[in-house]
């Protein structure tokens, strides 16, 4: 099968690769960039696990061809935070215990991080409606809600 | 090992678990996550009918395909020669297994394997599949559990006779098995009853709706060796049933278990991995294999749709006198539904002097069913705990006080026979009744309703490994695989006998050539079964450490006392020593210290719950809002009182989306019509409100914390919870489960009509 | 001697409707032993895969060796499975 050559930016670095006409950025992240944080647990954009930025908009990697990340530039779970500190959506994830098996959590960090960037004071109500794109089968949102919203309060904080 | 009640520093605390880190940045490798160099994409083709026989499979042209490296039908696969894999707590049968695994000559189910092929590609494994031609005659097929036990019902398996009947039947039918617990005398029982109420309910196959679909990669050498990566609840249960499915011996194949994205049960057992190895040993090259979420809802085990009459009668006073259930579960393609514990269960929070409860376990064409968190309890409490409901307001009495007359407590007796030891049933009652909850004030159109549930929790085998490292830190080894926060509870325990910080010990979950077996994590064990392994284990090295310290002062063990990661001699000078000072010198003492413990864990403790919820019934749309959902569960000791809250709210939530909307929808020719989640609709963040997880703590006297399992008992109330709102809310009762909008719209102009 | 409850169906199908039966063993293996002695095929059941055995209240999902006091309760169980998160 013919592959079509593309340029793009992920998490900081320029990065070309080569992808199959019908190939997503999920596919191309996880299979030909061997960035497996964003993970696949539907393929039809109903479950948001493949949760990325794209040009700073939440998208779902499975519902993006590849050939569309020309140009663009895209974050993933493994650009969030930083070597030497966690983000403080990902710290308040581990301390408000917000994750079971952890497999909807690189999802919902980006998703959650993409909120605090656009709306730095969310309701309850505007978190839970940001979040009804990312699906969690443990923990019954409690505590992923009050992550988020302990995580705002710290950014807040260090912006204070 | 008992309960002792003492002053705990680390075993109640919450610090951030050992995986974490891990698991917010992506780095957690989950079964999908893993490839090899020279790796091949593995894609199964799969039966589009709901039954039919296989007439011919003409595989030519897929093989033909460039890029193709192996092709596989039921043909290619070895049949076991019978007998069941002991699998854990559960039993598999390995002819069934082996046929749901590809079938052979009939299909039992839209999404049964035909074949499998493996490619250099995805694209090109798929490409093959379509080229595969296979010859069905399409047959009559049977999905509803009542339809399904008729004389004149589609067959599915022509050599099943229902076992456990008199007399014996002389005919094959659907019916597999009938299970019965029952005591006393239910003629009397009845007599005397005051009220009678007997009702009919009935529940849709649901599915456990784990969000990482089922994934491995198996690598098997020329020399028969063979390595499968993959996502389990068991990697030990993965290996046997491997083993036993392609005629191998244990040690050809080693079992590395991923990060595990939720199982439910739904991960205790094999789909893809023994399709791999067969691809793999084919082709000569590593065969990586994934499900789409298709896949995993058409092929992988729901639990069973089910019909269940309950009928119960009291005194005047509240006293139950007797209780009849009849409980008919759907087994899916293979015999094995959970009708078991359903029987078992169903009455269990109440101690009931007559009781008569029958189950039976029926083949019908869905995928087999499996275990979903406290297989076929929710399902017996749905009904049994409604007609308590109804019951409580027929006799106008508070619904928690009523449960609390009719309860178990200790030196009760099961229904299913043993007399309990201490439980938490009473409590739970209690703290619901005094909680804020449960007196705040409703609205129009909002009710309040209130259910129970019991699980009875498993111990099973386990084993640990305790490696103390030379600068006093700790390698805590285990074989059970982390799911909501294990090996945070495991390490904890191990830090609280050491007396030392939790952070000082690193565990991990290792293969199967690592550790002894170990049962699966299932039947909320692992805080129970492998926390006492964990805890014998770290006694093990405390015991060789406090030898090692009498060794270095030249005294008896019997005078050296352990405490606060320690030695410490009791008389003498006083003297003592960290576990770094004795672990640094323990080359010139005797070798490295390592404490071991494999056990096979009794005396699990039984937990009892009491959920309530408050919902608002929309009477133009019929949806059902959740306004408040309240947990309180008897979880013994909550060793981290974050993961024992975040199973309670999990279980409520899955619950509630088991009451609200989730159901297998079949068209009429016995197909799927919603295998995915934009049509099987999961609970999401916007559909519910905090959950409140109330702990309650009467200690497990088998466990040297106080341990129960905490994680299944949460999802047996809710459906009962919010039906019972549901009447509160609207005089209407639902007995069909789901109660989706459009049923409960139809409910309440059924209701109107009926006012005239 | 412990006093075996044949609970469910065990004591009709396999023990001319006894539910409640005492026999000589100090473990499970003799109770078994004893039980199909005087019920003959009995052990065959109790000893399948997928029986539990509860002793004085303690659920054992396998059990063989385990002790059995003179006044025990004993009952066999269907074994249960299990799943979670």
């Amino acid at each position: 099968m013919p592959k079509i050559h593309v340029s793009t930016t992920v998490n900081g670095d320029t990065v070309e690769f080569l992808c199959e006409t019908q190939e997503t950025v999920l596919d191309v992240l996880r299979n030909t960039l061997g960035l497996t944080g964003t993970k696949e647990g539907c393929g039809t954009g109903d479950c948001g696990a493949c949760s990325v930025l794209v040009d700073g908009r939440l998208v779902c990697g499975c519902l993006m061809l590849g050939v569309e990340a020309e140009g663009k530039e895209i974050v993933t779970v493994e650009g969030i935070g930083s070597p030497d500190r966690l983000h403080p959506v990902q710290q308040k994830f581990l301390e408000d215990a917000a994750l079971q098996c952890g497999f909807c959590t690189p999802g919902f960090i980006v998703a959650a991080k993409a909120l605090l960037d656009s709306n730095p004071e969310p309701t309850e109500t505007e978190i839970r409606y940001w979040l009804a794109g990312n699906l969690c089968r443990c923990t019954g949102y409690d505590k992923i809600v009050r992550a988020v919203q302990d995580a705002a309060l710290e950014m807040k904080g260090q912006q204070a | 090992m008992t309960y002792e009640p003492k002053t705990l520093k680390v075993v109640g605390t919450r610090p951030i678990r050992h995986d974490g880190a891990d698991k917010v940045t992506g780095r957690a490798n989950y079964g999908a996550d893993f490839k090899l160099p020279g790796m091949l994409w593995g894609k199964v083709l799969r039966s589009p009918h709901a039954h039919a026989r296989i007439r011919a499979i003409d595989v030519s042209k897929a093989k033909a395909l460039p890029g193709v490296k192996a092709v596989i039908t039921g043909g290619d696969m070895p049949m076991p020669d019978g007998g069941v894999t002991q699998a854990g707590e559960s039993a598999i049968n390995t002819q069934h297994l082996a046929k749901n695994l590809m079938a052979r000559d009939k299909v039992l189910y839209d999404g049964h394997p035909v074949a499998a092929v493996a490619a250099i590609s995805e694209s090109i494994a798929r490409e093959a599949l379509d080229l595969i031609e296979v010859d069905y005659e399409i047959l009559p097929h049977v999905i509803d559990v009542e339809e399904a036990m008729k004389p004149d019902a589609p067959l599915l398996h022509d050599d099943l006779f229902t076992q456990n009947v008199e007399p014996k039947p002389e005919k094959p039918s659907n019916v597999a098995q009938r299970i019965f617990v029952g005591k006393g005398d239910m003629e009397k029982g009845f007599s005397e009853a005051d009220i009678v109420i007997e009702r009919h309910f009935t529940t849709k196959p649901v599915h456990q709706g784990y969000i990482e679909p089922q994934a491995c990669v198996a690598n098997f050498a020329e020399d028969g060796q063979a390595v499968v990566w993959c996502s389990s609840q068991g990697q030990f249960l993965i290996r046997d049933l491997c083993v036993n499915m392609l005629g191998m011996e244990a040690s050809d194949l080693k079992v590395i278990p991923a990060e595990i994205g939720g199982g439910f049960g739904g991960k205790t057992t094999v789909y893809l991995e023994p399709l791999a190895l067969v691809l793999s040993h084919k082709a000569g090259r590593p065969v990586k294999m994934t499900m789409s979420r298709g896949e995993v809802f058409r092929s992988t085990g729901p639990t069973s749709g089910c019909a269940i009459r309950a009928k119960i009668g009291a005194l005047r006073d509240g006293t139950i006198v007797a209780a009849e259930m009849d409980l008919k579960f759907q087994a899916g393609a293979f015999p094995g539904s959970p009708v078991g514990a359903a029987v078992m269960f169903a009455t269990a929070p109440y101690d009931i002097p007559n009781l008569s409860i029958t189950g039976w376990d029926v083949c019908v064409n869905v995928p087999k069913i499996h275990a979903y968190r406290a297989p076929g309890a929710p399902n017996g409490a749905f009904a049994f705990e409604s007609v308590i409901d109804e019951l409580a307001r027929e006799l106008n009495v508070d619904p928690i006080d009523l449960r609390a007359k009719n309860s178990v407590a200790e030196g009760s007796k099961a229904p299913y026979g043993p007399t309990h030891g201490p439980l938490g049933g009473l409590e739970c009652l209690s703290a619901a009744k005094n909680h804020p909850h449960y007196k705040a004030n409703l609205g129009p159109n909002q009710g309040r309703g209130v259910a129970s549930g019991f699980w009875i929790n498993i111990g099973g085998q386990s084993a640990a490994t305790v490696v103390v490292n030379r600068d006093g830190t700790i390698a805590l080894v285990e074989g059970c695989p982390d799911i909501g926060g294990t090996r945070a509870s495991l390490a904890m325990m191990c830090a609280e006998v050491l007396g030392i910080e939790a952070e000082k010990v690193r565990p991990s979950v290792v293969d199967t050539t690592a550790i002894a077996f170990n049962d699966v994590t299932g039947g909320s064990r692992v805080t129970f079964a492998t926390g006492k392994a964990v805890v014998e284990a770290t006694e093990d090295a405390v015991r060789q450490m406090r030898e090692r310290a009498a060794k270095m002062w030249d005294i008896e063990p019997d005078s050296v006392l352990w405490r606060d990661g320690a030695a410490h001699e009791t008389g003498g000078e006083g003297r003592s020593l960290t576990i770094a000072q004795i672990a640094s010198k323990a080359a010139k003492t005797g070798g490295q210290i390592m404490g071991h413990a494999s056990i096979n864990a009794a005396g699990a403790g039984p937990s009892l719950t009491t959920h309530m919820c408050d919902v608002e019934v929309d009477r133009e749309t019929g949806r059902v809002t959740i306004l408040r959902y309240t947990t309180v569960q008897d979880a013994g000791k909550a060793v981290h009182p974050s993961y024992v809250e975040g199973q309670m709210q999990g279980g409520a939530a899955q619950g509630i989306g088991w009451a609200l909307n989730e159901e297998y929808i079949h068209d009429e020719q016995g197909r799927l019509l919603n295998a995915g989640f934009l049509d099987y609709r999961m609970p999401v963040a916007s559909d519910l409100p905090m959950i409140d997880a109330v702990s309650g703590e009467v200690p497990n006297p088998n466990h040297p914390f106080g341990v129960r399992g905490v994680g299944e008992a949460p999802i047996v109330p809710p459906l009962a919870a919010i039906s019972n709102a549901i009447y509160d809310a609207t005089g209407v009762r639902m007995r069909d489960l789901p109660f989706s909008p459009p049923r409960v719209l139809a409910a309440l102009e059924e209701a109107e009509r009926a006012k005239g | 001697m412990a006093r075996v409850v044949l609970s469910g169906d065990l004591g009709r199908r396999f023990a001319g409707g006894e539910v409640e039966v005492r026999v000589p063993g100090d473990s499970v293996r003799r109770l078994i032993r004893a039980l199909d002695e005087r019920y003959p095929g009995i052990a065959g059941h109790l000893e399948a895969e997928g029986m539990a055995v509860a002793i004085d209240g303690v659920v054992y999902q396998d059990a063989l060796l385990e002790e059995v006091g003179p006044d025990s309760e004993v009952y066999f169980l269907h074994a249960i499975r299990g799943g979670r998160a």
